[in-house]
């Protein structure tokens, strides 16, 4: 591969006059002249490139990316499990991709039976009355949920409720959501085995709480084992709770949020149920509710009539649309594909091989990197950094070294419980040769950092860009070719 | 009297008679990595000791700022705005708040040099 060249930016390959294509203007009808005062000055700066260079340009940029389908992927809390190929199938299907969105309801019944039968089989898996599958990915499930819990406060006419709870190992979005919803966000600590303490908890809770927000397991990869008492407390003080899905998988199937207490959730399904993840496409953040909170649900939400056929309907209690229409339809279509392929069974077993594949690298890992937590973990588990920090090589030079050997780094700085978090997810997709491979090239990193420590501060070494200056991106982002050549 | 005081949650107050010099602790920097943007309160905004008055965002994480004393801001460290790097540069010459204390008593709820640094040392393992 020529980085070098076909890497530039394709304005820099640009050369005046090249072209492509060439279109014969003989055969060319008169073009309608279009007024002097709508017509630009001066002509638009497009690239000018013959084809095989825009092939080249393009692909040798595809192959600097690296997804779930290039190499192992264990970023914590994130899920980056295999998407499977039956799943781009079913959702290419044109009987699927070729629907308008505001098609007659009765030449969509088959989409809207889809919905339906997702959403029955969310409430299922979550223990729920009812879903939403409008919402596009999980903050905006999130914005969804606690709009609906403002909308249940508010028809009581409590409207003192302005206080959201959030664990301080919470994902950044529920803050973020919180405040999104208008409402303010009180921090409750962890004790030191990482679960919420409910000593810390009961003096917060009163009149003015809305909800409290739980990830269950959390972001530690930790089981809460309070939450019934934790939602006894909440509902005794007229609080909802609030069920962040984000690490649901390898609760799948073993036990639900609505039986543990929980009144409102959110799932992820490009974590849990398998749809491509951030980058590689569109999420999904469907929101379930419990018996009595369906009428707060947003419009349109999809029925099964009497005689069998499906509607869209709207409710006057609704908190309103969230989106235009019935979501990422085609990435539903996925995860209802991975519910079916697998079943009850298979997806009982994901969660729980989930686990032990997360057990499994900590347990062969945990003699060169600090444990903070020694218990057993869940999904994922958070390492504090090397266990031997002697040479000051930190978790970011772990992360940028792991590169070099071609793996995705593991999530690092979250959660904010410790000073080098590096929190590792490997998901249940991965076999046993994939796992061996990663611990050993761990091990062989915690090696190098005594004995050559140098190498693994200047990594990464093999990747078309090492270290960018995080600082200065952040405060002199560089985002446009025109800022780039100071052309603003 | 120049007298140094910290919070558990990694401020400090350089008292200069009723005036405190509000900012974090050099042990918050480096935990914090480059500091990219400090948010901080207006003149004349009174600040809660206990409760978040701004915030500090690195390359890491968000951060909130809180009030180690109770008082009224008086002046913000302007500089901040275009050059946060400064926080990590010397954190205790670039504060972030000037204050003008409404209750001074509450620094005996603040820890001194020496306590606060036997306090990171458990903070860091």
């Amino acid at each position: 591969m020529n980085r070098d060249l076909y890497g530039k930016l394709v304005f820099e390959l640009s050369h005046t006059g090249r072209r492509a294509i060439k279109i014969d203007s003989n055969n060319c009808p008169e073009a309608t002249p279009i007024s002097a005062s709508l017509m630009r000055n001066k002509p638009l700066n497009l690239p000018e490139l013959d084809e095989p260079s825009i092939v080249r340009h393009y692909h040798n940029i595809s192959t600097n990316n690296f997804g779930v389908d290039t190499g192992f992927y264990p970023l914590g809390s994130c899920t980056m499990k295999y998407n499977p190929r039956i799943n781009e199938e079913i959702a290419g299907h044109p009987e699927f991709s070729g629907l308008h969105p505001y098609q007659p309801e009765n030449t969509v019944q088959g989409a809207l039976e889809m919905y339906y039968t997702l959403q029955c089989a969310l409430s299922e898996i979550g223990g729920m009355s009812e879903f939403t599958l409008n919402p596009f990915a999980g903050a905006h499930g999130e914005l969804t949920g606690l709009m609906i819990i403002r909308a249940y406060h508010d028809s009581r006419n409590d409207k003192k409720r302005t206080k959201v709870i959030v664990p301080d190992s919470a994902h950044g979005t529920n803050p973020a959501s919180a405040a999104v919803a208008g409402l303010k966000v009180v921090e409750v600590k962890s004790r030191p085995d990482g679960t919420v303490d409910v000593d810390d908890l009961r003096p917060l809770l009163d009149d003015t709480v809305a909800a409290v927000m739980m990830t269950n397991p959390n972001t530690l990869g930790i089981f809460e084992r309070n939450i019934p008492e934790i939602a006894r407390l909440a509902h005794e003080a007229g609080a909802l709770m609030y069920y962040d899905g984000a690490n649901l998988n390898p609760m799948l199937g073993i036990s639900r949020p609505g039986d543990m207490g929980f009144d409102v959730m959110h799932i992820n399904l490009h974590k849990t149920f398998s749809t491509p993840h951030g980058g590689g496409g569109p999420g999904a953040g469907p929101v379930g509710v419990r018996k009595g909170l369906e009428k707060f649900l947003p419009d349109p939400r999809v029925i099964r009539n009497d005689d069998g056929s499906f509607s869209l309907t709207g409710c006057k209690d609704s908190l309103g649309a969230v989106s235009a229409t019935l979501g990422n339809y085609t990435v539903l279509l996925r995860a209802l594909s991975y519910i079916l392929s697998l079943g009850q069974n298979g997806l009982m077993e994901a969660g729980a091989l989930a686990t032990l594949n997360a057990n499994y690298v900590k347990e062969c890992l945990r003699s060169s990197y600090m444990l903070p937590i020694d218990t057993v973990c869940k999904h994922e588990f958070v390492f504090d950094g090397l266990k031997d920090k002697t040479s000051g090589v930190t978790t970011l030079d772990v992360a940028k070294r792991l590169l070099d050997y071609g793996y995705h780094a593991p999530t690092i700085y979250f959660p904010l419980l410790f000073h080098e978090s590096l929190m590792i997810e490997p998901t249940e997709t991965e076999s046993l040769d994939t796992l061996n491979e990663f611990i050993d090239v761990m091990q062989r990193i915690a090696e190098e950092a005594i004995t050559d420590p140098d190498t693994v501060k200047s990594a990464p070494h093999n990747t078309p860009v090492g270290r960018p200056d995080d600082t200065a991106a952040a405060l002199n982002p560089i985002v446009t070719y025109a800022q780039l050549i100071g052309n603003e | 009297m120049n007298q140094i005081f910290y919070s558990e949650t990694h401020e400090y107050a350089r008292i200069d008679g009723n005036i405190a010099y509000i900012g974090i602790s050099d042990f918050a920097q480096h935990a914090l990595g480059n500091v990219v943007y400090v948010d901080m309160p207006e003149t004349d905004d009174d600040i809660t000791a206990g409760e978040d008055f701004g915030a500090v965002e690195s390359v890491k994480a968000a951060s909130d700022l809180i009030a180690p004393v109770s008082g009224t801001v008086i002046e913000t460290n302007e500089e901040l705005i275009d050059n946060p790097r400064l926080i990590n540069e010397d954190a205790m010459a670039n504060w972030i708040i000037k204050v003008e204390m409404s209750n001074p008593s509450e620094l005996e709820n603040l820890m001194n040099e020496s306590a606060y640094k036997e306090f990171c040392k458990n903070e860091s393992h």
